[in-house]
């Protein structure tokens, strides 16, 4: 615009308008005529060409990360309990805030795509040579920089993404001599991951890494200049100008990177569409993880795709302890830099560039490797058979991976042996694939689930979301469930189909849909109660419950079907689970006398308390508000104590009863959330999405 | 390098001069449209503040009527309420000051806002001189929140709404004011 204004200006006689003398002012008092001039009529030997465009393109993905940078920065907050919700506000709530982000982290990873190019570019074409060593050095420099915002950009979300992957990042830096336990806790603002981890990775990413790039950028795009264009030989075309020929490939090429970047932002939107799902904005562009949690293991943890190589090499190392984490951390990719930086020099000979040329392209070929055995080990399991592998498992369990056993099962014959070897090898990736995929699926559940919490009406406490994660039934339960009681007790829905084979497995009581009219009718079942969904697998099996259900309660001259459906509904009402549905409204007189039957002394009561119905208590549990929360918390907390099994409990450990001076196996409130979730209780958002 | 003007002068266009103008054209255009996704998320993010709405006032429960004795003094009591501060729901906190004051042997009870009209710093209670000043600008009141002139402040203080429940609780209504002008203005 500023160069059609002063051409016009110059090339009509006479007075100029008022947009040239405006020009004119500003040309006496800056002579900036003279710079645009510089600046776009730069000479390009032998043509504009796009292999060219790299350079430019790398300055717009820049220059698109200063403006989405800055203006998340006046939304994000860097504190251990405002970190994450203020991405999570930005994300879900911020109108445009998905693109916003979007944009940035999807260009982030552009630019590690554009630095690539950019460097075969100028190796393939040598322009590294003199006089542009110093040059090549500088934008060598200027690539670490843009890694180093890469890895500082990860963490501030303060997702358990992030925060997992930091972690590994700044125990690598732990590993340099000498001063390396300093600078790890230097670089994390304390002993520990805090506060101060996020300012510290915030003035980094937003500070001091940018303004040191910026700094080095002008430096090198000055030199650029003052070498001129390394031009492609030998050169066959006449020469061009910068402006417009190769601004307008440049132009292109950015128009390009962009659609891509916006692609990758929408195309799940119109996977969406296509699919006749509704398009929930919050979803599309950067994820959000689940708040981070030290004391939750996240399993999914990998640093992002192009630092996975890293991740990758580090794992030829292992078995060699400190030192070999040493190697592949730093002394490997510390050669390797140098070598890079040595490209000049070598660059000298002929045979020398050829060399520089052979050794990026295996370089990059070896990423490319790294990356894709990083990909292979994490998703094998979609394409390994794992029920053609389901016998190497079979005889593992069955042999506690015994190696002389499992020989002897193959009746010590080696080709046999070998053959197992082999396929328990696939076994084993398949295996370990699963978890990671697993646990990445988990990861997303968690994730989805404390952005529905901090959408809740009340909104995120003070002291931040992970609070509510923790406070959270739902995602809470299962975990606690399958790490205190899942050893003994099933939680599995009769209906699936392997449901008798998983119950088999199990000790105590199944106790999905507890407190339900449904799984009284079970325990009042001839045919169940002794099955492993009851008492089956547990001491009571010959209890006089067991008994009783089998004998007296088939015995129709005291126990009339109604009269059971009573007991039924009875003792759901105690219950009253309702798994977050709006209550229906309960058969009254029905309950009325399952009360009465539960009470007295001719049916439940002559072994059960019920309320004030006299029956001592210690014979059997009391059914005063039988599967109540305050109910379940208490045997929970104390099986033994004689409101519950007394004497009579068969191996349930007393989770929240602390044994003298110490402390009790479960806190009260993780207690709580596992009779919560038990019974269904849990934030269900009014309307799937906002 | 500089050939372009005496170019120019020459008519009609070359192609090639012709060919120079698309490239022109089209290399600002792909550039723009390859700036514009940034600037436009960027914008749309800053304008967000413009879509958010501050709650309905609402009579909130301050003190019990023996707390403000009918000796016509003002004194000041805390405003407490839940608040929203975006992602952030604090429940019962601190959001504001107002002064409440009997004027002898009456039950009404008058309130204020503590919130100058001038420019919204905190309007103080001077005793012993018997009238609010502010600290800011010393704009001056007196104790019914009458101006006193000369003052930096365009009006009286604000009253609030304030109701005696048969209880003996008082509720106020709790609002905010554009600050500097003349007209007492509620701020949405």
């Amino acid at each position: 615009m500023k160069q059609s204004s002063s051409s016009s200006s110059s090339s009509r006689p006479g007075k100029p308008g008022l947009l040239g003398q405006l020009a004119d002012f500003f040309e006496d008092r800056t002579g900036y005529r003279a710079f645009v001039h510089e600046a776009l009529y730069e000479r390009v030997p032998g043509g504009a060409r796009w292999r060219y465009v790299w350079g430019s393109t790398l300055v717009f993905a820049f220059m698109t990360q200063v403006i989405t940078g800055l203006v998340l920065w006046a939304s994000y907050s860097a504190s251990a309990q405002t970190a994450w919700e203020s991405v999570y506000y930005i994300q879900h709530e911020m109108a445009g805030g998905w693109l916003l982000r979007g944009i940035h982290h999807v260009m982030a990873q552009m630019m590690v795509v554009l630095l690539a190019l950019h460097l075969m570019q100028v190796v393939i074409d040598g322009a590294y040579r003199a006089p542009r060593e110093v040059n090549f050095w500088l934008g060598l420099i200027l690539m670490m920089l843009v890694l180093g915002m890469a890895l500082t950009g990860y963490l501030l979300p303060w997702d358990q993404k992030g925060y997992w992957a930091t972690r590994v990042a700044t125990n690598l830096a732990g590993l340099v001599p000498l001063i390396g336990p300093s600078l790890q806790q230097v670089v994390v603002g304390g002993p520990d991951y805090g506060h101060h981890t996020l300012t510290r990775f915030f003035a980094l990413h937003a500070g001091f890494l940018p303004a040191t790039l910026v700094a080095l950028l002008v430096v090198h795009l000055t030199l650029f200049r003052k070498h001129g264009l390394c031009a492609r030989q030998p050169i066959t075309r006449p020469d061009a100008m910068f402006w417009p020929d190769q601004v307008l490939k440049d132009a292109v090429a950015m128009l390009a990177v962009m659609a891509v970047v916006l692609g990758v932002i929408l195309l799940p939107a119109l996977r969406a569409v296509l699919e006749g799902r509704p398009i929930v904005p919050g979803e599309l562009g950067a994820e959000l993880g689940a708040p981070a949690d030290p004391s939750q293991p996240y399993a999914a943890a990998r640093p992002e795709w192009y630092f996975l190589f890293l991740f990758q090499f580090l794992k030829v190392f292992e078995g060699w302890g400190a030192s070999g984490e040493f190697l592949g951390a730093i002394v490997v990719p510390g050669l390797v830099m140098g070598m890079m930086f040595l490209m000049p020099i070598v660059g000298r000979w002929d045979l020398g560039h050829r060399f520089n040329v052979g050794f990026t392209v295996a370089l990059l070929a070896g990423v490319g490797l790294l990356t894709a055995l990083a990909m292979r080990e994490d998703y094998c399991a979609t394409w390994i058979d794992a029920a053609a592998l389901a016998d190497v498992g079979e005889l593992i369990e069955k042999t506690g991976g015994d190696e002389a056993q499992i020989a002897a099962t193959l009746g010590n014959d080696p080709e046999k042996i070998r053959a197992f070897a082999t396929r328990k090898k696939s076994w084993d990736a398949a295996r370990h694939s699963r978890a990671f995929m697993d646990a990445s699926e988990q990861a997303e559940v968690d994730a989805a689930r404390a952005v529905a919490l901090a959408g809740r009406p009340e909104r995120i406490p003070p002291t931040g979301a992970l609070e509510l994660v923790r406070g959270d039934a739902l995602s809470q339960g299962p975990k606690l469930f399958a790490a205190n009681c899942a050893s003994c007790h099933g939680h599995i829905d009769p209906q699936q189909a392997d449901a008798q084979a998983l119950l088999a497995k199990t000790s105590a009581a199944n106790l999905h849909g507890f407190g339900t009219q449904a799984w009284v009718r079970g325990l009042l079942d001839p045919e169940q109660v002794a099955g492993p969904g009851y008492f089956g697998n547990t001491a009571h099996k010959e209890g006089e419950m067991v008994n009783f259900v089998q004998h007296d309660l088939t015995d129709r001259s005291i126990w009339k079907p109604e009269d059971i459906a009573a007991v039924i509904a009875g003792l759901a009402a105690e219950a009253g689970v309702t798994h977050g549905e709006t209550t229906v409204a309960p058969e009254v007189a029905l309950v009325e006398r399952g009360r009465v039957l539960l009470a007295s002394s001719e049916h439940c009561g002559s072994c059960h308390t019920f309320r004030d119905n006299g029956t001592a208590a210690g014979s059997a549990p009391d059914l005063t508000g039988w599967g109540s929360r305050e109910w379940l918390v208490g045997i929970i907390t104390d099986p033994t104590h004689e409101r519950f099994y007394g004497d009579t409990n068969d191996r349930m450990p007393s989770f929240g009863k602390a044994e003298q001076g110490s402390l009790p196996m479960l806190p009260a409130r993780q207690i709580a959330l596992i009779a919560d979730w038990l019974r269904g209780e849990w934030y269900r958002p009014a309307v799937a999405g906002h | 390098m500089a050939g372009s003007p005496e170019e120019s002068v020459k008519r009609p266009p070359t192609p090639d001069q012709r060919r120079g103008f698309l490239a022109r054209m089209l290399a600002l255009v792909c550039g723009g449209l390859a700036t514009l996704p940034p600037l436009v998320a960027g914008l749309w993010v800053v304008l967000d503040p413009l879509r958010r709405q501050g709650g309905a006032a609402a009579f909130l429960p301050v003190t019990e009527l023996p707390s403000v004795p009918d000796d016509g003094m003002p004194r000041q009591f805390t405003v407490i309420d839940d608040r929203v501060d975006a992602w952030t729901g604090f429940v019962a906190e601190p959001i504001g000051a107002v002064y409440l004051r009997r004027r002898p042997g009456s039950q009404q009870v008058e309130a204020l806002s503590a919130t100058c009209p001038h420019a919204g710093c905190f309007v103080e209670i001077d005793k012993a001189a018997r009238c609010f000043r502010c600290p800011c600008h010393n704009s001056t009141f007196t104790l019914d929140g009458g101006i006193v002139a000369p003052s930096p402040s365009p009006r009286a203080m604000d009253s609030l709404e304030c109701r005696v429940e048969p209880t003996g609780g008082i509720a106020v209504k709790w609002q905010n004011f554009l600050t500097g002008v003349a007209a007492k203005v509620v701020k949405s």
